[in-house]
């Protein structure tokens, strides 16, 4: 091994599977072993067979889409707003000044603790769970988009100027396309934490979706149910990045050269 | 002679809060139609700042700018910029960025491919049209550069080091290229550069400039034969006018570091 030198794709692919392999392992070794008591955490066969109950027999298949849909829903009003305002923010200075500070403020305060407020607002059906995402995500995206169209490089805005681009086209033309494969990387990062709080919404008040699988569970002490919630999330999760990558690199070919 | 650019009692001064620091001192110039003017300079005598106020990418402090009798307000695109740093966009093909400013000016897509593919085979990027600028040389990108400029039919060339990042072969070869399209275009140019062969070798006229803050100190006509060819370098008349540009310039070098 030396600093900074690549890996082979093959190799990659293997090492990624391996710690997989060995976080099982550990597991198996820890239930199966008899180290921790079947109470506090389930063997990983019983969690499967579990699992496999849960989506044959209880209906858990339309959980998981009510939550993707929670998750996908929340996010994309997000995003479409979020999208114009940092732009906005990044490319005009008093814009910027204007609203900065305000989505400061906003991007620290926890989604989380507006739960109980929105459940009075609007009840604990789908409206607020997609207002807890959007809080939860809508500022981040804001900031960091606002961020990367800011740091366009100037030389190529005065490029664009001398090729007798005007105000719009430069925003069209340089500052959006230039930070387009950097925003398409924050929303991915953004998606992610989408997701703790489409998680967090339903344990506190839902009647479906993952989380509220996971608290009736808990009420059975049915840990390997909850570890399977738990995986399914995670999976999710994992594809959802691994498809998000793919587009990205198909969308902007340009942005992975020279790395 | 019909003057295309005047440069009247043009002044720069940079404010901060450690104070005032003059850039450039009040400078006049008149540049013909079909003139090639090298501006030659120390480091740091302001020549990159006047020929950014050209561009309309800088004030005056004091002063102005006239091309064709109308003063210069900003960036257009009757001034094409080639930069010292590379500019090209690097999300567009080496055709998208040639035609960058024809497609603002919103002509038919035919004639923007028609238009770029003519100025990348003249600058010799025959076959290159679809890398992006990541996957080019940088003396490529200046070429690409150079016939984005060009593509896009500006009244004058300003060029502001255009080769200074550039191996020293690499370099002759542009300045070859450079004179040739020159030579058979009749453009107007305004060129910085800190390298006397190069202003000597590239130029109709030699505009040398003090220390900082920058004035012009001397101008001298270059009325070595076109076409020139680089074995130009190694004459007589040549090197007796280099050698003079190598004096006065050495002047002013001891006097910056003086300071």
């Amino acid at each position: 091994m030396k600093p900074l030198q690549p890996v082979a794709h093959g190799r990659r692919v293997l090492l990624g599977l391996a710690f997989f392999v060995l976080f099982v392992a550990l597991w198996a070794l820890a239930t199966f072993g008899g180290f921790v008591g079947k109470t506090f955490l389930a063997d990983p066969l019983t969690m499967l067979r579990s699992g496999w109950i849960l989506l044959t027999e209880m209906g858990f298949a339309k959980d998981i889409a009510m939550t993707v849909w929670r998750v996908l829903g929340g996010f994309v009003i997000a995003a479409v707003l979020a999208l114009p305002l940092g732009v906005a923010m990044g490319a005009y200075k008093p814009v910027e000044a204007f609203f900065e500070p305000f989505v400061s403020f906003a991007r620290y305060l926890p989604a989380s603790a507006f739960i109980p407020l929105l459940i009075l607002w609007a009840g604990i059906g789908e409206a607020q769970k997609l207002a807890l995402i959007f809080i939860g995500s809508f500022f981040q995206l804001v900031l960091m988009i606002a961020v990367v169209v800011g740091n366009t490089r100037r030389d190529l805005v005065e490029a664009a100027y001398t090729l007798g681009v005007n105000d719009r086209g430069l925003i069209r033309r340089v500052l959006l396309p230039g930070a387009a494969p950097e925003i398409a990387e924050i929303l991915r990062m953004v998606l992610g934490w989408a997701w703790t709080y489409v998680i967090v919404a339903e344990l506190i008040g839902a009647s479906s979706g993952i989380g509220h699988m996971i608290t009736d569970s808990q009420a059975l002490l049915a840990t390997d149910q909850i570890i399977f919630g738990i995986i399914v999330i995670g999976l999710i999760g994992l594809v959802s990045d691994l498809v998000f990558k793919q587009l990205n690199r198909h969308l902007f070919p340009w942005a992975q050269l020279g790395r | 002679m019909n003057t295309v650019l005047s440069i009247r009692g043009v002044s720069r001064t940079f404010t901060s809060s450690h104070g005032q620091t003059p850039a450039l001192q009040a400078t006049d110039l008149e540049v013909a139609e079909n003139d090639f003017i090298t501006i030659l300079g120390p480091s740091g005598c302001g020549k990159s700042t006047l020929l950014r106020i050209v561009a309309g990418l800088d004030e005056p402090s004091a002063g102005e700018v006239l091309l064709d009798g109308r003063r210069i307000i900003g960036p257009g695109a009757d001034r094409g910029m080639v930069f010292q740093s590379y500019t090209l966009f690097p999300w567009l093909t080496v055709q998208d960025n040639v035609s960058f400013g024809l497609r603002e000016r919103g002509l038919p897509r035919e004639e923007q491919i028609a238009t770029a593919q003519r100025w990348i085979a003249k600058v010799g990027l025959d076959g290159f049209e679809h890398h992006y600028p990541k996957q080019l040389s940088g003396g490529m990108q200046q070429r690409t550069a150079l016939a984005r400029a060009l593509a896009n039919q500006p009244r004058m060339l300003l060029m502001d080091e255009p080769f200074g990042a550039l191996d020293h072969q690499t370099r002759e070869l542009m300045q070859e290229l450079l004179l040739g399209i020159w030579e058979a275009e009749q453009k107007t140019v305004l060129f910085v550069t800190h390298d006397i062969d190069e202003a000597v070798f590239m130029g109709s006229r030699v505009v040398a400039m003090s220390a900082r803050p920058g004035r012009i100190k001397l101008e001298r006509a270059v009325s070595l034969p076109h076409p020139r060819h680089y074995a130009l370098k190694t004459s007589a008349a040549f090197s007796e006018l280099k050698a003079e540009l190598m004096q006065q310039l050495r002047v002013e070098v001891l006097a910056a570091s003086a300071t």
